[in-house]
């Protein structure tokens, strides 16, 4: 094994000619200026995100103004009529994302205190890497599978099953698609999946041992356990995982793109085909041009709106709960 | 110590760099460029070598995905064959697209599956100072292409293919579908209507088609390169259509006939004009021309044609120049081109599921062709 | 770690048993169907890691040759021949322009918010630069598109840019963890030996925290070949082999499986399939050694 943690011999052999150097006096010229560097590339963040919104703003600015308010009211999106209406894409995306949540957030802390709470040791790491597994794959990857392995072998099947026993709820009113907001938000889940359940399970390490026993010397059970004991220390760290896999959901692109059926259309049934705000901007760009461009990015404007408000959120609630 | 434990990473990276881009130089001296941009609009660059058949030009060209496999294979054949010094590279962007690149001169030709309107034409001469041209370049058909399993033969009528695309007939076994197909077995699935989600000609031809078949489908949804639909889901482009409708069962769409063919899926005979079901086919396509009386700017419309046994859903294509184009040498490889293709192109047309245009109507084409030039 | 709740859980259920009788039973159900319900959720979880693995390595061998990764794709996607070399060298040139780019300007940030930075910027530093890894790429690819591409034209170098932008705020975060764990007493030897600030980030700080800021680094590079969305809008994608980095339209892995993905053609969606099969494998390879490199430092765990 090697040791990181260096000697303060170590230390001496790499600093002691450059402490000879200190005497001219460069090296204090230097510090200020590699000070002054640190800081220009530290700022440079911030600079990167306000000319974000200022260009892409401005580019969208003649359809905001053109369209006014409609343009997130309306669900009229004809680029060859010029007519801008965005509300079926937000829909779709606000649609999607609660789809995968819906289904990841369970799951998610099923692994997440399966893993902390439940699990004998020897499976701990095997399931932490598999699940970590899924989040390193492209969405790409996601969506090609999506469309030639999940569609015919899962969501075909179930969105017909859905509309067959529950289509008398509008929710699920056929005729059912696989490619659909459904189909959509299950790929959506399976990508967030891996993003919840790893903040989940660092938050809920950070329960103390004290708490667990206290309550089993209560008598309660290992769920009673779970429910009084892990669940309120870290249920403000999870929501903001959550948030965090919500953000990744809204923002999601290629795999929705693929998977959402491309209907420009407010559909009350989720097996039905829908569009998303991301998929319009990757599905429509390449044929784009002039006004319709704008649009697009008009739209990329307001998904950004929405993506950084929820991750402020998110990374503020996650924060509190770290500092605490 | 730990220096050297960490440096193999690095090196790894830097190897991995260095192969990839000894790789890229090595590659690229021996391959053609055979695409275009599209959507930037820089200035081609000639990238041609000295040209054994004369010419030497590189051409842009971008719309309609219609034709797209037939141009690309026109584009092959005759940049690597005929005119070795010209490049021409097509972006199938769709006919919408296409048109707008041709307006604001970004490409040297465009394509589109429906003819410019006239507010099109005049606010693209005035962009140049020159005349619109259509040429025609071949005919092709909007098939009706299905997935359902277990029906291998489907026959559609007006009434019912606008039933099924105005979202009236939502399920394969339908009294309406029935009674067209005795003694087919119709299972009990929901009808999934895939339509285009871009700008598209083919949709311009299927819409104009259903304008005309349909009342309730003219006053309710209309024709464009864009419509409204009121039921389905979207595919980008033919080549999208024709994926979404073999990836679902019970899904049928609207594709280019070559699309339907190449991808193997079945397609549905429909009953024209003249009250025949016919087969999509090249020869259903090519008879949809017979007695059309073509305007002198070769805009016109092929579709529901009266004659006995042609296919109903029939279009033409059109390339879109300027006349007279401004750079001469461009100009000139852009006629050989379209000369080349409009006549020794016919074969390569017909394997691939298109009808080579009428005798009349070609001389017609090549005379606009002459307009490029002078 | 060092937790084991079994005994807790016995135990538990006696005292249960002692106090009353009836919701015991009851109890212990609930218990074990959230038991089950937990393991339930992980087996779930492992059917996509199951179905997507052995999917993607089954097809994409299937499909994978040496014509596939030594030759660009043909003109059309309907036709049988050809590869994705030119997505590969795409993918390489770009994701290793960006890298080039945003490594050293994340990890002079990264210095910036341990060493240098207090108060109100440095918080909004990191703030941000948290709230940016959530930001869409397409929103990335849009603002690149907006800013670069409509007066330059779409290019490698676009491409890069937005790679770029993406990868920035993860290499920051992750530099400034790795630097915070840095023990101070290393410094503060280096003080006393007469050594400036800079030189002690430059010879004592950063050496410790290299394997940490390597994981953080491979980690971004594994991301960044990953992206789609960015690249439609900046890279544009293209058949043939390009090395210009401006000016010309370059395509990459993803963008190429993008379009397999979404053509009826056999020939093309095979190719897409191998593609997958070889991003995959970059990707993962790149996660790997960030994991090997992370296990073999002290420091980071």
């Amino acid at each position: 094994m090697q040791s990181e943690a260096r000697t303060l011999g170590d230390v001496a052999a790499g600093v002691a000619p450059a402490a000879i150097e200190n005497r001219t006096g460069i090296g204090r010229r230097a510090d200020s200026l590699f000070g002054l560097l640190t800081l220009v590339s530290g700022s440079l963040v911030l600079i990167v995100l306000g000319f974000m919104v200022v260009s892409t703003t401005n580019t969208a600015l003649p359809i905001f103004s053109s369209e006014g308010l409609s343009f997130v009211t309306s669900s009229n999106w004809n680029p060859a009529d010029g007519n801008y209406g965005i509300l079926a894409f937000i829909y779709g995306t606000l649609v999607t994302s609660i789809i995968a949540l819906v289904i990841a957030i369970p799951v998610s802390l099923g692994i997440a205190l399966y893993v902390v709470e439940a699990a004998p040791r020897w499976v701990r790491g095997p399931i932490t890497y598999a699940v970590d597994l899924l989040a390193a794959v492209p969405s790409v990857v996601y969506g090609l599978w999506g469309v030639f392995v999940l569609l015919p072998l899962f969501l075909q099947p179930a969105a017909a099953l859905l509309s067959e026993y529950l289509g008398f709820i509008p929710l699920f009113a056929g005729p059912p698609s696989g490619l659909s907001y459904f189909g959509a938000g299950v790929v959506l889940a399976i990508m967030v999946i891996p993003i919840i359940s790893s903040l989940s399970r660092e938050v809920i390490r950070t329960v103390p041992d004290a708490d667990r026993y206290a309550a089993y010397a209560l008598g309660a059970t290992r769920w009673e356990m779970i429910r009084g004991a892990v669940i309120p220390r870290s249920r403000a760290g999870i929501v903001g995982a959550v948030m965090l896999g919500l953000g990744r959901a809204l923002g999601e692109t290629i795999a929705v793109a693929l998977l959402v059926g491309s209907a420009t259309r407010i559909d009350p049934s989720v097996v039905r085909p829908g569009y998303s705000m991301a998929a319009v901007i990757a599905n429509q760009f390449q044929e784009a041009s002039g006004d319709h461009i704008r649009a697009l990015v008009g739209v990329g404007v307001v998904l950004f709106a929405i993506t950084i408000l929820v991750n402020m959120a998110a990374r503020l609630m996650v924060w509190r709960m770290v500092e605490r | 110590m730990t220096d050297k434990k960490k440096r193999p990473v690095f090196s790894l990276l830097a190897i991995l760099l260095l192969v990839l881009t000894a790789l890229a130089f090595a590659a690229c001296g021996d391959s053609e460029p055979r695409t275009a941009d599209p959507a930037s609009g820089s200035a081609t660059s000639d990238a041609g070598e000295s040209a054994s058949g004369g010419l030497s030009a590189s051409l842009d060209g971008a719309g309609a995905t219609f034709p797209e496999p037939l141009y690309l294979e026109w584009i092959g054949e005759f940049t690597q064959v005929v005119e070795p010094g010209v490049s021409v590279n097509y972006q199938g962007i769709g006919s919408g697209g296409g048109i707008e690149q041709f307006t604001q001169g970004t490409v040297a030709f465009g394509a589109s599956d429906a003819p410019m309107t006239d507010e099109e034409v005049q606010t693209a001469a005035a962009a140049t100072g020159s005349e619109v041209l259509h040429i025609p370049t071949v005919f092709g058909a909007v098939v009706l292409a299905y997935n359902l399993e277990g029906l291998d033969e489907l026959r559609l009528d007006p009434d019912a293919l606008a039933g099924i695309f105005l979202g009236e007939i939502t399920n394969w076994n339908d009294p309406a579908i029935a009674a067209l197909n005795e003694g087919a077995e119709l299972p009990d699935t929901p009808i999934q209507v895939v339509h285009r989600s871009d700008s598209s000609g083919t949709t311009a031809i299927f819409t104009g088609y259903m304008e005309q078949i349909s009342e309730q489908w003219a006053s309710d949804v209309g024709a464009g390169k864009t419509v409204e639909w009121p039921v389905g889901l979207g595919g980008q482009g033919n080549d999208g259509v024709a994926a979404v409708v073999q990836q679902q069962n019970g899904s049928i769409g609207y594709v280019e006939l070559s699309y339907a063919l190449e991808s193997g899926l079945s397609m549905a005979t429909l009953e024209n004009a003249a009250g025949n079901y016919v087969e999509p086919s090249l020869e259903s396509t090519a008879l949809a021309g017979e007695g059309v009386e073509f305007p002198d700017d070769l805009r016109f419309s092929l579709s529901n044609s009266s004659a006995d046994q042609a296919y109903p859903i029939v279009g033409a294509t059109w390339i879109l120049a300027h006349g007279p184009m401004e750079d001469p040498a461009d100009a000139e490889a852009l006629q050989a081109f379209l000369t080349w293709a409009l006549t020794d192109g016919d074969g390569v047309a017909q394997e691939l599921g298109y009808a080579p245009l009428p005798d009349n109507l070609q001389e017609l084409a090549l005379e606009k062709v002459d307009a490029i030039g002078s | 770690m060092g937790r084991s709740p079994s005994p807790g859980e016995s135990a538990g259920a006696k005292v249960s048993d002692i106090n009353s009788a009836r919701p015991a039973g009851r109890r212990l159900w609930t218990n074990r169907l959230a038991s089950a319900a937990m393991l339930g959720a992980v087996l779930l979880a492992m059917i996509p890691v199951g179905l997507i693995l052995s999917y993607i390595f089954a097809k994409g061998m299937a499909a994978m040759s040496w014509e596939f990764l030594s030759e660009p794709t043909p003109f059309s996607f309907r036709r049988a021949e050809g590869g994705f070399l030119n997505g590969l060298i795409g993918t390489g040139i770009m994701v290793g322009l960006a890298t080039l780019v945003s490594v050293p300007l994340g990890i002079l940030a990264a210095i910036y918010l341990q060493e240098y930075g207090r108060g109100l910027l440095a918080n909004l530093i990191r703030f941000f630069s948290d709230v940016m890894t959530g930001v869409p790429s397409v929103f990335v690819g849009l603002f690149v598109y907006t800013a670069f591409v409509l007066p330059f034209g779409f290019g490698a170098v676009m491409g890069a840019a937005a790679l770029a932008i993406i990868m920035l705020p993860i290499v920051v975060r992750t530099t400034e963890e790795m630097l915070k764990l840095v023990p101070l007493e290393l410094q503060h030897g280096s003080f006393a030996l007469g050594a400036s600030k800079f030189q002690t980030i430059i010879r004592v700080v950063l050496p410790s925290a290299l394997p940490g800021i390597t994981t953080g680094v491979l980690l971004a590079v594994a991301r960044a070949a990953g992206e789609t969305a960015p690249l439609i809008l900046t890279a544009l994608g293209s058949l043939t082999i390009t090395t210009k980095l401006i000016g010309e339209p370059i395509s990459a892995l993803p963008l190429l499986i993008f379009d397999g993905a979404r053509n009826p053609f056999a020939a093309g969606q095979e190719r897409a399939w191998a593609g997958a099969l070889e991003l995959l494998a970059l990707v993962l390879i790149f996660t790997l050694l960030a994991r090997i490199v992370a296990s073999r430092s002290k420091i980071s765990s």
